[in-house]
């Protein structure tokens, strides 16, 4: 029976592989076309203009233009057209990682809570989390690699002379975080984080392979202690991510509540991946055990988990438009001046749709639905990350154009060629999984 | 009036009783009402009623409420008397909006819950003083009761409902 789930799962990857594997040679040729583009063209264009511009740190932030950093504004400029592929990677890898980083803390859950209802889809979840090891470390190598090989081109406070106070580039207020945030501290913190996230994936795939040759539930037993351990430690981690690797771009700007809100888009990125991969497998066959009420049941947290995102985001927003303290409000003013139609968009496809497609119940039975809604849903928090990086980083010279998609779709391709192999590696039913009966009989 | 009888049939188990009426439904006899102590799931799948609409009902009282607050604060804050109040722009309900998402959000979820509560009450036809109709008080301890209209069959149904196990079976005078 294993070898036969491991056939079919193989037949299935193959003819995914080629396809993915094509995607990601063109699509990474289309990438280089659009970093040479933004380059050549418009960036020696201006670099005419300006001598030497490119090695000035220059940031997108209205805030930095407000303080003073002196500088023309053709040096800005240029530097924010050479931020864009860079911040196009950054946001098309974290978003991937994120997604795997999601599903990780959604099954940690389902452990901890001895869900009875999920046992079936835990190999699907443990393939989506083989993202996250790779994912991370690009995400992490895209962040180091922009300020020792790039020049500063995501987190400007990774620029020496921003916290030399002889530099013209002197910045008090970075300097002061300077404890915090410096590259060797950034790169130790986001190795440690890496590590615990990928230790407690590593050991609960293996607790779920072993589980099933085994004759007793020690491994079950495991399985639940760690993952009750792992998310104490992800709480913290993933809020400490989120300043590192998603705040720091804003040096300037800081938010209480930007983990948690980082969070929630994680977490409901993940369960629409899980829901659609899911679904996808279904229908090729391959999860006879997977009826529709938990469809039903990942459809529920999908539009659960929305709203909470939807709530966060709110809060996050109402509080400092409400006391509108100036160091705080540039965040929010530059997204509302230059980043209108994304910023609120993002509301609309992150809220408003998932409330009124999928606030009926038997809408959430109905596959097609699903997708459209998780089509709409994965593209909002896509424009999320991109909300949250993009206006620090290239300011009002953004345009969701080939950098962006190339980036994309390279990550998505890596995506999928890292489940779908990951796929193969196990049977799709976790066997002797104490709750997988009462799971594949999931009746809601 | 004519006296209509029915059969109060008696069980003990929920699971006799579900089996009881899925036979009682498939020898096509009308069951008028179950009595149960608790909430037996499935029941009403089994009976054949038709699904609850109180959940649309609902989502129509949530936007009546949305609508009240945004039309309420919309003539209070804007249009009667827009006074500026610590430098909140009151100039379009779209520029104060933000202020204003808390009430609509409350008063969404006050309508919706309170409107749905009494129309379950109205539509179930409990309030205060209402006389209780329990045909046998051993119905909200342990015991569940089966009510079904006889049509001059009183020894076919009785037989039937012997056979489902039921415990006690009464043949009743309902005088309208």
């Amino acid at each position: 029976m294993i070898l036969g789930a491991l056939g079919v799962s193989y037949g299935f990857w193959d003819s995914h592989q080629y396809k993915t594997e094509e995607d990601v040679k063109v699509l990474l040729a289309a990438e280089h076309d659009g970093h040479g583009e933004a380059h050549s063209s418009e960036g020696h264009a201006e670099e005419s203009h300006v001598e030497e511009a490119s090695h000035v740190d220059a940031h997108g932030d209205e805030a930095h233009a407000e303080e003073g950093h002196k500088m023309s504004h053709e040096e800005h400029v240029l530097h924010q057209i050479h931020n864009r592929p860079w911040s196009a990677l950054y946001v098309a890898a974290f978003f991937f990682f994120m997604i795997a980083l999601g599903v990780l803390a959604f099954y940690a859950i389902q452990f901890a809570a001895q869900a009875g209802w999920s046992p079936v889809l835990f190999r699907v979840m443990e393939a989506i989390t083989a993202y996250v090891l790779p994912g991370a470390l690009i995400v992490l190598g895209i962040a180091v690699a922009s300020g020792t090989i790039g020049h500063y081109n995501i987190f400007i406070w990774m620029d020496p002379d921003m916290v030399d106070p002889t530099s013209d580039k002197y910045d008090a207020l970075v300097a002061g975080k300077s404890g915090f945030l410096n590259l060797k501290g950034f790169i130790i913190r986001g190795l440690i984080f890496i590590a615990g996230w990928s230790l407690y994936r590593h050991f609960a795939r293996k607790f779920s392979i072993a589980q099933d040759n085994a004759d007793d539930n020690k491994n079950f037993k495991k399985s639940f202690r760690i993952a009750a351990g792992f998310l104490v430690f992800y709480i913290y981690t993933e809020s400490m991510m989120s300043w590192d690797w998603i705040m720091s771009v804003d040096p300037h700007w800081f938010s209480t509540l930007f983990g948690w809100y980082v969070f929630a888009s994680m977490f409901v990125s993940g369960i629409t991946v899980i829901a659609m991969l899911t679904m996808y497998l279904k229908s090729r066959g391959h999860l006879p055990f997977v009826n529709d009420s938990h469809l039903h049941d990942l459809a529920k947290f999908m539009f659960g988990i929305s709203i909470f995102w939807t709530y966060l985001w709110f809060s996050q927003f109402m509080l400092i438009w409400y006391s509108n303290i100036p160091e705080e409000v540039t965040y929010f003013v530059t997204r509302f001046q230059d980043y209108q139609l994304p910023f609120l968009g993002m509301v609309v496809m992150n809220f408003v749709f998932p409330l009124l497609i999928l606030m009926n119940s038997d809408y959430k039975r109905i596959p097609w639905f699903v997708v459209m809604a998780g089509i709409v849903i994965l593209c909002g928090h896509y424009i999320d990350v991109f909300n949250m990086i993009m206006p620090a980083t290239v300011g009002d010279r953004w345009f969701i154009g080939i950098p962006e998609i190339g980036s994309i779709l390279l990550f998505a391709g890596l995506f999928i060629f890292i489940v779908f192999t990951a796929l193969t590696k196990a049977p799709l039913l976790a066997k002797r999984n104490p709750f997988i009966k009462e799971s594949e009989h999931f009746h809601y | 009036m004519e006296a209509s009888k029915v059969i109060h049939a008696i069980y003990t188990d929920d699971d006799v009783l579900m089996a009881a009426v899925k036979k009682v439904k498939s020898a096509h006899h009308h069951i008028e009402e179950i009595y149960t102590p608790f909430p037996v799931h499935g029941l009403d799948k089994a009976m054949g009623l038709a699904p609850t609409r109180i959940a649309i009902t609902s989502f129509m009282y949530g936007c009546v409420g949305l609508a009240v607050a945004i039309v309420m604060m919309n003539f209070i804050m804007i249009q009667d008397w827009p006074q500026d109040i610590g430098g909140k722009p009151s100039f379009s309900y779209i520029e104060n909006m933000p202020a204003f998402v808390p009430i609509m959000f409350e008063l969404t979820v006050f309508f919706a819950a309170h409107l749905m509560v009494i129309t379950f009450y109205l539509r179930s036809r409990m309030w205060p003083f209402k006389k209780a109709e329990n045909p046998d008080p051993r119905t909200t301890d342990d015991h569940f009761l089966m009510e079904i209209s006889v049509h001059n069959n009183e020894k076919e149904l009785s037989d039937l409902l012997k056979e489902t196990g039921a415990v006690e079976i009464n043949l009743i005078d309902k005088a309208h």
